[in-house]
């Protein structure tokens, strides 16, 4: 539990809590965002250096602008007039808590009981960019192919609702 | 192809770049305020009174008889006439101005006091530098101002400064023919 | 002083220097002493670009440059850099003040992120990350996210209409950016900018090893500038920021410092790629032919870097802006199929036997395609037609 992990660690439940609470929805990706990159320290510190550059790369590159668009094209930015706050102790807050109570229990008894083997460090396997390349093109090359065929679809797909409405004429 | 189009504009750009060092048309920047450009004969901005001789007070052309005054389209001048007569550019006695104003934040340089006035006093000057720290008072010419020598109106508008000189000769010359050898005849000289 | 200890002065400087720190503060003072000549350096390369580019740009428009302040206009960034900072900061009203205020130190923050990686000289990284290259592309991808922000926050028409089009003029030339990339990463088997530099070092006789000399990696490179200007936001693909289109595009509302800073950000992503290019493609520091060796090796980035902004203005000097569709156009349908032929060809380059043939198949392989898709693009030199309305006369 280093300082560094403690720091990180607390920024990132710091954008989470506030993406979840900001009224602002441009705000609240911005704080998303900041827990993404949290999360690439995260990754950076367990030492796997291209998961931690890739989340930075697909996440805060690409998945935060495409979440600011959305947002900013389907709804107005400003938060909504005169919407009052929800009183202190409503059934929400209630069934909320009760969910998050019994899903850190389950976590926390998890983790736990399984104290033992963890304090013997784990032969980290030391993996590498190459490594990750081989084994995406030897040992996982097809789920590599079915993500590719994914990913080819859902271009299609926006392509297709951006294309303008063109009549059969020319 | 493409990129070929491209290519040629880099090189047209280069050659521009590297001749404007060695060429003095690649670099037609004239560096004011140490260079000017020059001005052609005919440009005009702002009037001023022509005076023959050397003394402002004496060769001044001006006759005072308005017509100027009333013909400015912005009414910039301001005229005020004297008591006193003086000899005007051809030798005969005439009222002189007392007060010449012009506003120059009001002239617009349309030429028309040129144009009417009858005794060639007033002319258009070329100098543009005329910048004062003064929004009101100092942008008013006065009299001493605007007075400016016939060899100045030489320097800047030489044809017109030349054929006025000989129209004006002309006019002494037949002023004194008419006084000289006859006494004066009914009806007066010209 | 042989060349050997000049070109290495500055990591004998340093260590010099961390001998005489005391031991716990060592890491901190080491991080210090690496970061702080490129807070120095890059900051003043970009007042001598600016110079530079307006004296460049008004030679090539037939005038002087800015030439009053200053030996030949030289002092010009010290009277630009008092003006910015003593401006008004005006904030719109209805902004939205937290995201206005961080969109310019996003900006700079990620422009300036992107060094860490770029070998400046020999042993002169600041961090030699094993994913280097990714790293740079990822810290870009946050140059994107600033700019979105500083065209939001403005509530302005322009600029959002601005950071819209610089949004998506970024991502769509962030793919034939990475990708013009992967054949160096491919032919030189990592991803650390060290090893891709090491690998440029040697000479064959008198000629380097640079991957701008393969056909892939000739192609690569200009793919790659092509790419890099457009990322910057720079002319011909300045839309977003055009002056005389849309005002100042993303950046209309904000005035003084940040609009420096704004302007520091862009010049220093300009920077950025640039030196990933030198690095990846034109051999890093090394130097040209093997008996320059004895030229120091951050002067042979520097120089290389150098040459690399007078090719940006010089072409900033030339080109009309490109139009949105236009510029979509030749992302998303003449860079991105080249770069993925850019690919194989460098595959079949591995492949193949040294020699003549390769040559031949390689450039081959890159020109009939380049000739199809320019094709397609200048619409088969089809000449532009007398053009008719059918209602104006």
């Amino acid at each position: 539990m280093t300082a560094f992990f403690l720091i990180v660690a607390a920024l990132t439940i710091a954008g989470t809590a506030a993406a979840m609470s900001l009224r602002n929805p441009i705000h609240c990706i911005l704080a998303l965002t900041l827990s993404l990159v949290g999360f690439a320290a995260l990754y950076l510190q367990l030492g796997a250096q291209f998961v931690g550059f890739t989340q930075v790369l697909v996440y805060v590159g690409a998945v935060a602008i495409l979440a600011v668009f959305a947002i900013m094209m389907t709804r107005s930015a400003n938060p909504p007039e005169g919407q009052s706050h929800q009183a202190a102790f409503s059934s929400s807050w209630l069934t909320g808590g009760a969910i998050a109570a019994v899903i850190f229990a389950v976590l926390a008894w998890c983790i736990l009981s399984k104290s033992t083997p963890m304090q013997t460090a784990i032969q980290q396997p030391d993996v590498s960019v190459n490594q990750i390349g081989d084994a995406l093109m030897h040992k996982f090359a097809l789920p590599l192919e079915i993500v590719g065929v994914l990913l080819t679809a859902a271009l299609i797909g926006a392509v297709i609702l951006a294309m303008p409405e063109r009549r059969k004429t020319l | 192809m493409l990129g070929v189009g491209i290519l040629k504009g880099l090189a047209e750009t280069a050659r521009n770049f590297l001749g404007s060092y060695v060429s003095k048309d690649r670099l037609t920047t004239i560096q004011f305020p140490e260079e000017r450009a020059p001005r052609i004969e005919a440009s005009r901005n702002f009037p001023f009174l022509v005076y023959d001789g050397t003394d402002p007070q004496e060769g001044l052309r001006c006759v005072s008889c308005f017509i100027c005054e009333k013909e400015c389209p912005p009414k910039c001048i301001f005229i005020e006439k004297s008591t006193d007569k003086k000899p005007d550019a051809v030798g005969k006695p005439q009222f002189y101005p007392a007060r010449f104003n012009i506003d120059v934040s009001v002239c617009m340089s349309c030429q028309i006091c040129v144009e009417v006035c009858p005794f060639d006093a007033i002319k258009m000057d070329t100098a543009f530098e005329l910048s004062a720290t003064d929004r009101f008072d100092a942008l008013l010419m006065n009299k001493q101002q605007l007075a400016k020598s016939n060899e100045y109106y030489h320097e800047i508008h030489p044809t017109e400064a030349a054929a006025v000189d000989a129209e004006l000769a002309a006019a002494r010359a037949k002023t004194a023919a008419a006084k000289a050898p006859a006494p004066p005849a009914a009806g007066g000289a010209a | 002083m042989t060349p050997d200890t000049i070109d290495q002065i500055f990591v004998i400087a340093k260590h010099w220097l961390l001998s005489y720190t005391p031991a716990p503060l060592q890491p901190v003072v080491s991080a210090a002493l690496s970061v702080a000549p490129i807070l120095g350096v890059f900051p003043l390369l970009f007042a001598i670009t600016t110079v530079l580019e307006r004296k460049g740009l008004g030679r090539i428009q037939n005038r002087y440059g800015p030439n009053r302040v200053g030996p030949y206009g030289f002092s010009q960034p010290i009277a630009d850099g008092i003006k910015s900072l003593t401006k008004e900061d005006i904030v719109p009203r209805t902004a939205d003040q937290f995201v206005h205020f961080l969109a310019p130190l996003l900006l700079v923050m990620a422009a300036f992120l992107a060094y860490a990686v770029l070998p400046i000289g020999k042993n002169m990284v600041i961090t030699n990350l094993n994913a280097g290259v990714l790293f740079f592309f990822a810290v870009g991808s946050m140059v994107e996210l600033a700019v979105f922000m500083a065209g939001w926050s403005s509530r302005s028409k322009y600029s959002l209409l601005g950071a819209m089009r610089a949004v998506a003029q970024m991502i769509s030339y962030e793919v034939p950016l990475v990708l013009a990339s992967i054949v160096v990463i491919m032919a030189s088997g990592s991803l650390s900018t060290v090893a891709i530099v090491n690998q440029q070092a040697n000479y064959t006789s008198i000629w380097p090893h640079w991957f701008v000399f393969t056909p892939w990696g000739f192609v690569g490179f200009i793919l790659f500038m092509i790419a890099a200007t457009a990322e910057s936001n720079r002319s011909p693909f300045d839309l977003p920021e055009g002056e005389s289109e849309i005002i100042a595009g993303y950046y209309i509302e904000y005035s003084g410092f940040k609009f420096a800073l704004f302007f520091l950000g862009e010049y220093l992503g300009m920077f950025a790629t640039s030196g990933l290019a030198i690095t990846l493609f034109l051999g890093g520091w090394s130097a040209p032919f093997s008996f320059l060796t004895w030229v120091p090796s951050y002067v042979w980035f520097f120089a290389k870097l150098l040459a690399l902004i007078c090719v940006f203005i010089w072409v900033r000097g030339t080109l009309p802006r490109l139009r949105m569709d236009q510029l979509m156009g030749l992302a998303w349908k003449f860079m991105l199929p080249m770069t993925l032929l850019n690919i194989v060809t460098a595959g079949v380059w591995h492949f193949m036997p040294a020699g003549f043939v390769r040559w031949l198949v390689c450039t081959a392989l890159l020109a009939a395609p380049f000739a199809l898709l320019s094709r397609g693009l200048t619409q088969g030199g089809k000449k532009l037609q007398l053009r008719t309305y059918r209602f104006a006369e």
